[in-house]
């Protein structure tokens, strides 16, 4: 009894560690995303609050927290109050299967990657049913939007996704990981580069975040779907759509740039120099690059229009995922390079 | 000819040509310097002609220039300032009331335009706020205390001007 409490008292532990990592993330890239935004707009972004404004987010929530949450007379309660907790739930569970490190998981589970694509499916319940209940014409635009969007580029992601399952043989994140031993040229972007770059495309347009941003179209809906919540309503979206880049970032080191190995494997004198880094540097090293390219593309890209959106996943995505699933099968099978 | 412009632009846009230029220009100015001016700490140089808080000047010897003309209360299109004078015990007119109410006034300038002794002036001063009803008046006293205030600075910007007009 007191063994069963334990293990339940050290998972819980675990989670919790994972969840406040997950929220300081999400916090300080509120702050790196101004900061680097105005950087590639000649500005400088907020340096205000604390030493180069490292308490904004601080400031921000606690802003957030103590604001008043308004309830549209005509919305549907229920629905309203449950969206925002259908937004944060998934793009938290999603966490459970990801591998931090060499045996540093929650979940070890050999369906890891089915998993993600549900739980990064669900992701866009929140969205649809914040747009229902908010009995607002914007926020039902945004949702239709969202909906639509996101189940386009579920799929030629899904597509990106079968790919790396070909080439590690195995659904298990740890396994993918492991699959890619042996230093940069191992990594699945050398094989899999068009798939990188649809699985990332479609990961952006997933979280709904610029240049595919329509669900909120600020210049369009106001703020699409999310256009009554205030308060700590909202920020919960907004906790949700940082979590959910950070999943998704995390997701393109781990599939394609080789999680948490060292990108020195193999190669003579640097490999012992940097042995003593742990694997999660690696990690989050790779993580930060995919979050930057996030905010590097909101600066530099104009939303897309609707109709070039849907052209762009249905058109281009899914038939090129197709053809490069083809050829990876004739690699496999004339087991090409280093890889299979 | 036709067929190899099409096959170049399949290959730009696949290789997202024109999407990784769009990212090296923000990339470049990533890095470049910032134009942002801190605000309270730097600030922007003003014009000598800058149309600021209003103030009223003294001679040298500490006498105020005003003589009461009236002139800036008939051209000031607002009607934002008061003015009622008589005469000093040693004779010379002076004003007894002289108010601007700073929600009426537009900051044309028209009263320091049309002043003969070059007694109302706008000073380049704009940093000020109102914290209660009826701090929007600036009476006599305040007028003058800003003029004593910012003398250096109003004969500075004068001087620099002089030479335009």
């Amino acid at each position: 009894m007191l063994d069963t409490l334990l293990i339940l008292g050290l998972i819980i532990l675990k989670v919790v560690a994972v969840i406040v990592a997950l929220f300081l993330i999400a916090a300080y890239l509120t702050l790196a995303e101004r900061r680097i935004v105005g950087f590639m707009q000649d500005r400088i972004g907020p340096n205000r609050v604390g030493p180069f404004g490292l308490l904004q987010p601080l400031a921000d929530g606690l802003k957030l927290l103590f604001k008043e949450i308004i309830m549209p007379t005509r919305a549907n309660h229920y629905l309203f109050i449950i969206a925002p907790i259908l937004a944060i739930g998934p793009a938290l569970a999603a966490w459970a299967v990801i591998p931090f490190d060499q045996g540093m998981v929650l979940a070890n589970i050999n369906v890891g990657l089915l998993y993600l694509l549900a739980m990064t499916s669900l992701a866009v319940y929140g969205i649809v049913i914040a747009g229902w209940a908010s009995n607002s014409k914007y926020a039902f635009l945004g949702a239709l939007r969202s909906a639509a969007q996101i189940i386009s580029y579920e799929i030629a992601m899904g597509f990106a996704l079968v790919g790396v399952l070909m080439a590690a043989k195995s659904m298990n994140l740890t396994d993918i990981v492991l699959a890619q031993r042996g230093g940069i040229l191992h990594w699945f972007c050398v094989p899999l580069m068009p798939l990188l770059v649809v699985y990332w495309i479609s990961a952006v347009a997933e979280t709904n975040r610029l240049p595919f941003d329509v669900a909120e179209g600020e210049s369009e809906i106001v703020a699409g779907f999310h256009v009554e919540y205030s308060g700590i309503a909202f920020a919960i979206f907004f906790l949700a759509e940082y979590t959910n880049m950070t999943l998704v970032s995390t997701l393109a080191s781990i599939m394609f740039l080789g999680g948490w190995l060292s990108p020195f494997q193999g190669i003579p004198y640097l490999e012992s120099l940097f042995k003593g880094v742990p694997g999660i540097v690696w990690l989050m090293l790779k993580v930060s690059v995919f979050l930057f390219i996030f905010l590097w593309f909101r600066a530099t890209f104009p939303r897309y229009r609707y109709d070039q959106i849907m052209r762009l996943g249905w058109k281009v995505f899914i038939p090129l995922t197709l053809i490069w699933i083809v050829v990876l099968g004739i690699m496999i099978k004339a087991k090409v390079g280093p890889w299979f | 000819m036709k067929a190899l412009a099409r096959l170049k632009h399949y290959f730009k846009s696949f290789l997202l040509w024109e999407l990784i230029l769009g990212l090296k220009l923000t990339g470049r100015h990533f890095f470049s310097q910032k134009v942002t001016i801190q605000y309270p700490e730097e600030k922007t140089p003003y014009s000598s002609r800058f149309r600021g808080i209003h103030a009223l000047r003294r001679y040298p010897n500490g006498e105020e220039r005003c003589i009461a003309c009236k002139l800036c209360e008939a051209v000031c299109p607002a009607l934002a300032i008061t003015i009622e004078a008589k005469p000093r015990e040693d004779g010379s007119r002076r004003t007894t009331l002289y108010e601007i109410d700073l929600f009426k006034c537009i900051y044309c300038g028209f009263c320091e335009e049309s002043c003969p002794v070059d007694a109302i002036i706008e000073t380049g001063f704009s940093e000020y706020h109102f914290e209660k009803r009826g701090e929007n008046i600036l009476t006599k006293e305040k007028l003058l205390a800003i003029g004593d205030k910012y003398e250096p600075q109003i004969a500075k910007d004068r001087a620099d001007d002089a030479k335009y007009r």
